[in-house]
C-alpha cells in the first residue's frame, strides 16, 4: 500500500513548506497540497517536521569482531532511532576492511538485517598500519565511497602521499584521522588547563593541526581528494579555511561532541567524556561552530564509537576513546545549537543530510520526486532521555545518558520502509 | 578544638575538597597524634574493631608502611592488597577487586593507583570512604598535608609565606596537591624547573608564580622544596642530562643564600642525593627532611581517625 504522510512541515530546497508526500514502494511518488487520502496509509505529520533522512559520514560499527560493542543489527537500529538512513562505515573492525570479502560481508548483512544503508569506507592502507596501500580499486568495485585508516593515522609522509596519489587515480576521497603519534603520546584528554588538574596525559592540538597541513600539502601535490575527519580545534579550521581559499580539494567535518561539548567536562573523569580527538577548550569549540556557519565545516559526522559498559566502566586512562552518537546526535544538537540560537533549523539539516549525501555522491539527501523515501519526522517539542535501558546501541557510553533533550525523532523511512517509530 | 567531627566517612581525593578550616582543624588532630607517637606507648584503643584496607597498585614501600602503622597505633584491623601495576590491564578488573574485598567488611579504603581518578572509583564501587594516597600525577593529598604540618609546625602559620618548589613539577603529585592546600592557607608559592618539566597554564590553574631560573624562584624565601628527579626525564627527551640539570637546578650552599637565611628545606623523598639537592643542604640545620617522614605517620593517623568517627 502506498503511505501518505499528510499535514506536515516539509524542508523542500531549504525552507519549510506545508504539503503532502506519498510514498509508493521505495520512492517518494508526489509531494503536494492535499493529496487524496483514498486507500493510502496515512501517516498524520501534523505539527511535526519531516526532514530528508540523516547522513554519517563517520560511524564505527564494530562488525565484524567487536559485536560486544555494537553489531550491523544494533548499530543501524540505533542509527534509525536517531533519524539516520544512511551510515558510512570505518574500516578499523576485526578484521580491517581492507579486502572486497569484508566490504562484501558488510554490505550484505545491512542489506539483509539493517534498519539503515550502511555504506562502507575502505582501509587506505593493509591493515591501516600505515605501509602498503591496500586493494582500493577492487574494493571500488565493490562498492567503498572513500578510504580511511581512521582510528590510526599514517604517520610517514611518503607512504601517505603514495596512497593519496594511488586513491586519486579513482577518484576516491581519502579520510583523514589527524593524529601525530609522538605529539598525542599517551595523552588522555586535551592538553592544557584540565590536563594540568587533573595530571592526566595532554592530546595538544598540535597533534591532530601539525598531521592536517602536512596532509593538505599532500593533497596539493597528489591532487586527491581530502576529507579530515573529526576536527576539534580553532588552528586545525584555520588551516583548512586557509587550503579552500587556495583552492586544495580539501573537505572536513565535525563531531556533534566537539560542536557542543568542552574539557571541563572531565573533571569527575567521566569515562564517557573520553574520546579522540579530545573535547578542546570553548575557544576550540567556538571555532567548531563559526567553521559550520561559514561553510569551512563542510558537514556534520557522528564518529559513534561504541565501546561496552565494562570497558568504559574502569579507570579513566585504562578505559577505550570513543562517545555512542546516533541515538543523541540530532536532539542534542537541535537543543544546544538551534534553540541556544547559535545556527538555524535549516542549516542543521543541511549539514545532516544534504551535505553530507553530497560528499558520498549518492542521489539522497534532499527530499524531491522521484527519489528513495528517505525521511525522518521529528517533533521539535517532545523530548528524548536516553537511558541504558532505552537506547537501541549495544553500548551506553555517552555523556547525554540521563540528560534531557529536545527534538524527537518520532518516525524514520528508509527506502520508503519504516525503519523506526516513536 | 572543636567537640564535632564533620570528617566522618569523607573521602580525601585531594585538598580542594576541604577549606581552609577543616585544613587546620586536620593539622591540631594531628599535633595531637603527634604527641602521642613521642610517648614510650604509642597505641591508642580508639578503633578497635575497624579494618582498614590499603589498596596499592604502584609499589611505594614508604607510603604503604606509614598509613600502615598509622592505622596500626590507632588498633584498626589492617588488611593490604597489593597488586603490580601490569595486572591492570591483565588481571581483575578494578570494580570486581573492590567488591570482594568489599564483601569481607572494610571500614575504609586507603589507595594508590598509577591512574588519576581511582580513588573515586573505589568510593563509588564500595560505598565506603577512601584516602588517596597518590593517584597517578594527579594528587597526593596526605603527603601535602604532612608537608603543609611540617611548616605550619615551625612557623605557626602559612599566611604570607613564600615557598619554592624545585624539580619535576610535570611528574609530581605531590606539587599538585601541595600547591591547592598551600594557597587555601595563604602562601605564595613558586615553582621552578625548565619548560620541558613545567606542566602548562600553572599560573591559571593554580595561582601560582613560574620561573625556570633558580637562583629568581629561590629570592627571599621562607621554605624550599626540592622534587625527585628522575634519570628516566632523560630518555624521554625531556632534558639532556642529570649533570646539566644538576649544574641549573640543584639545591646547594650556593644556590640557597637567595632565599631567607633561615629558610626550612624540604624534600618528599624519595631523595637524589648529588642531583637535586646536595648533602651540605639536606643534612643541614634548615632541613626538616626526616621530621616530615616521622608527621606522615601524625597526620595519616590523624586522617584515619577523623575519617573513622574518633572524637575530637
Ligand atoms: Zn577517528
Amino acid at each position: 500500500m502506498k503511505k501518505l504522510i499528510k499535514n506536515g512541515k516539509i524542508y523542500l530546497d531549504g525552507k519549510f513548506e506545508n504539503k503532502d508526500i506519498l510514498i509508493n514502494d521505495e520512492k517518494i511518488e508526489q509531494i503536494g497540497s492535499d493529496i487524496q487520502n483514498d486507500n493510502f496509509e496515512v501517516i498524520d505529520a501534523k505539527g511535526n517536521f519531516v526532514l530528508p533522512g540523516f547522513v554519517d559520514l563517520h560511524s564505527h560499527l564494530r562488525d565484524p569482531g567487536q559485536t560486544n560493542k555494537e553489531d550491523i543489527v544494533s548499530g543501524t537500529k540505533a542509527a534509525a532511532k536517531g533519524g539516520f538512513t544512511t551510515i558510512c562505515a570505518m574500516p578499523n573492525t576485526e578484521p580491517i576492511v581492507d579486502n572486497v570479502a569484508t566490504v562484501e560481508y558488510i554490505k550484505r548483512k545491512a542489506k539483509d538485517l539493517g534498519y539503515s544503508k550502511v555504506e562502507v569506507i575502505g582501509a587506505l592502507t593493509k591493515k591501516s598500519e600505515g605501509k602498503e596501500i591496500s586493494e582500493i580499486a577492487s574494493m571500488i568495485e565493490y562498492g567503498i565511497v572513500a578510504v580511511s585508516d581512521d582510528g590510526h593515522c599514517v604517520q610517514n609522509a611518503k607512504i601517505k602521499l603514495n596512497a593519496m596519489k594511488y586513491a586519486s587515480s579513482f577518484d576516491i576521497p581519502v579520510i583523514v584521522h589527524p593524529e601525530e603519534y609522538n605529539l598525542a603520546g599517551s595523552g588522555q584528554i586535551n592538553a592544557g588547563k584540565y590536563s594540568t588538574k587533573l595530571g592526566l596525559g595532554g592530546i595538544p592540538g598540535l597533534a591532530e593541526e601539525i598531521i592536517i597541513a602536512r596532509d593538505i600539502m599532500l593533497a596539493e601535490s597528489s591532487k586527491c581528494r581530502l576529507h579530515i575527519a573529526h576536527v576539534s580545534t580553532a588552528k586545525a579550521i584555520d588551516l583548512i579555511r586557509e587550503a579552500k581559499k587556495k583552492g586544495v580539494s580539501v573537505t572536513c567535518e565535525v563531531t556533534p561532541h566537539h560542536l557542543l561539548l568542552t574539557e571541563d567536562l572531565c573533571e569527575n573523569f567521566d569515562t564517557n567524556t573520553k574520546v579522540k580527538p579530545p573535547l578542546r577548550t570553548e575557544k576550540d569549540r567556538k571555532a567548531c561552530i563559526a567553521g559550520l556557519i561559514d561553510g569551512t565545516i563542510d558537514f556534520i559526522a557522528t564518529d559513534h564509537a561504541p565501546h561496552a559498559d565494562y570497558e568504559k566502566e574502569r579507570e579513566f586512562v585504562l578505559a577505550p576513546f570513543g562517545i555512542n552518537g546516533f541515538e543523541s546526535a540530532f536532539a542534542s544538537l537541535y537543543s544546544e545549537l538551534v534553540l541556544t540560537g547559535n545556527i538555524s533549523l535549516e542549516l542543521l539539516i543541511e549539514k545532516m543530510s544534504t551535505a553530507p549525501a553530497k560528499f558520498i555522491k549518492k542521489n539522497i539527501g534532499e527530499i524531491k520526486e522521484g527519489r528513495v523515501a528517505d525521511l525522518t519526522i521529528v517533533n521539535l517539542d517532545d523530548t528524548i532521555c536516553l537511558t541504558s535501558g532505552n537506547m537501541l546501541s549495544k553500548s551506553k557510553n555517552t555523556p547525554y545518558l540521563n540528560k534531557t533533550l529536545k527534538g524527537k525523532v518520532i518516525q524514520t523511512f528508509c527506502n520508503g520502509r519504516e525503519t523506526w517509530k516513536a | 578544638m572543636k567537640n564535632t567531627n564533620n570528617f566522618v566517612g569523607r573521602n580525601l581525593y585531594d585538598l580542594a575538597d576541604f577549606s581552609k578550616e577543616e585544613i587546620i582543624s586536620i593539622l591540631k588532630t594531628t599535633q595531637a597524634m603527634k604527641e602521642i607517637n613521642l610517648r614510650d606507648y604509642k597505641k591508642l584503643p580508639t578503633l578497635r574493631g575497624k579494618t582498614v584496607c590499603t589498596l596499592f597498585f604502584e609499589n611505594s614501600t614508604r607510603t604503604k608502611m606509614s598509613f600502615e602503622l598509622a592505622a596500626n597505633r590507632l588498633s584498626a584491623d589492617v588488611v593490604s592488597f597489593s597488586a603490580s601495576t601490569s595486572s591492570l590491564t591483565k588481571g581483575e578488573s578494578l570494580q570486581d577487586t573492590v567488591y570482594t574485598l568489599n564483601a569481607m567488611g572494610i571500614d575504609l579504603y586507603i589507595i594508590r593507583h598509577s591512574c588519576p581518578g581511582t580513588p573515586q572509583l573505589v568510593n563509588k564501587y564500595s560505598g565506603k570512604p577512601v584516602l588517596n594516597a597518590g593517584d597517578g600525577r594527579h594528587a597526593h593529598p596526605t603527603q601535602a598535608l604532612l608537608d603543609i604540618f611540617s611548616i605550619w609546625e615551625k612557623r605557626g602559620t602559612l599566611e604570607g609565606l613564600k615557598i619554592a618548589i624545585v624539580g619535576d613539577i610535570a611528574h609530581s603529585r605531590v606539587v599538585r596537591s601541595n600547591l591547592i592546600g598551600m594557597k587555601k592557607l595563604g602562601a605564595s608559592v613558586t615553582v621552578c624547573a625548565p619548560k620541558t618539566l613545567m606542566p602548562s597554564k600553572m599560573e591559571e590553574v593554580y595561582g601560582c608564580t613560574v620561573d625556570y631560573d633558580l637562583k629568581s624562584a629561590l629570592k627571599d624565601a621562607d621554605v624550599i622544596m626540592g622534587l625527585r628527579m628522575q634519570l628516566e626525564r632523560q630518555s624521554e627527551g625531556l632534558f639532556p642530562s642529570l649533570e646539566e640539570y644538576t649544574k641549573r637546578y640543584v639545591l646547594s650552599k650556593e644556590t640557597i643564600k637567595f632565599a631567607k637565611k633561615d629558610a626550612l628545606i624540604m624534600h618528599p623523598g624519595p631523595m637524589n642525593r648529588g642531583i637535586e639537592i646536595l648533602p651540605e643542604i639536606a643534612d643541614s640545620n634548615q632541613s626538616i627532611i626526616i621530621e616530615q617522614v616521622a608527621n606522615g605517620v601524625a597526620v595519616r593517623m590523624a586522617l584515619i581517625y577523623l575519617t573513622l568517627g574518633g572524637k575530637i
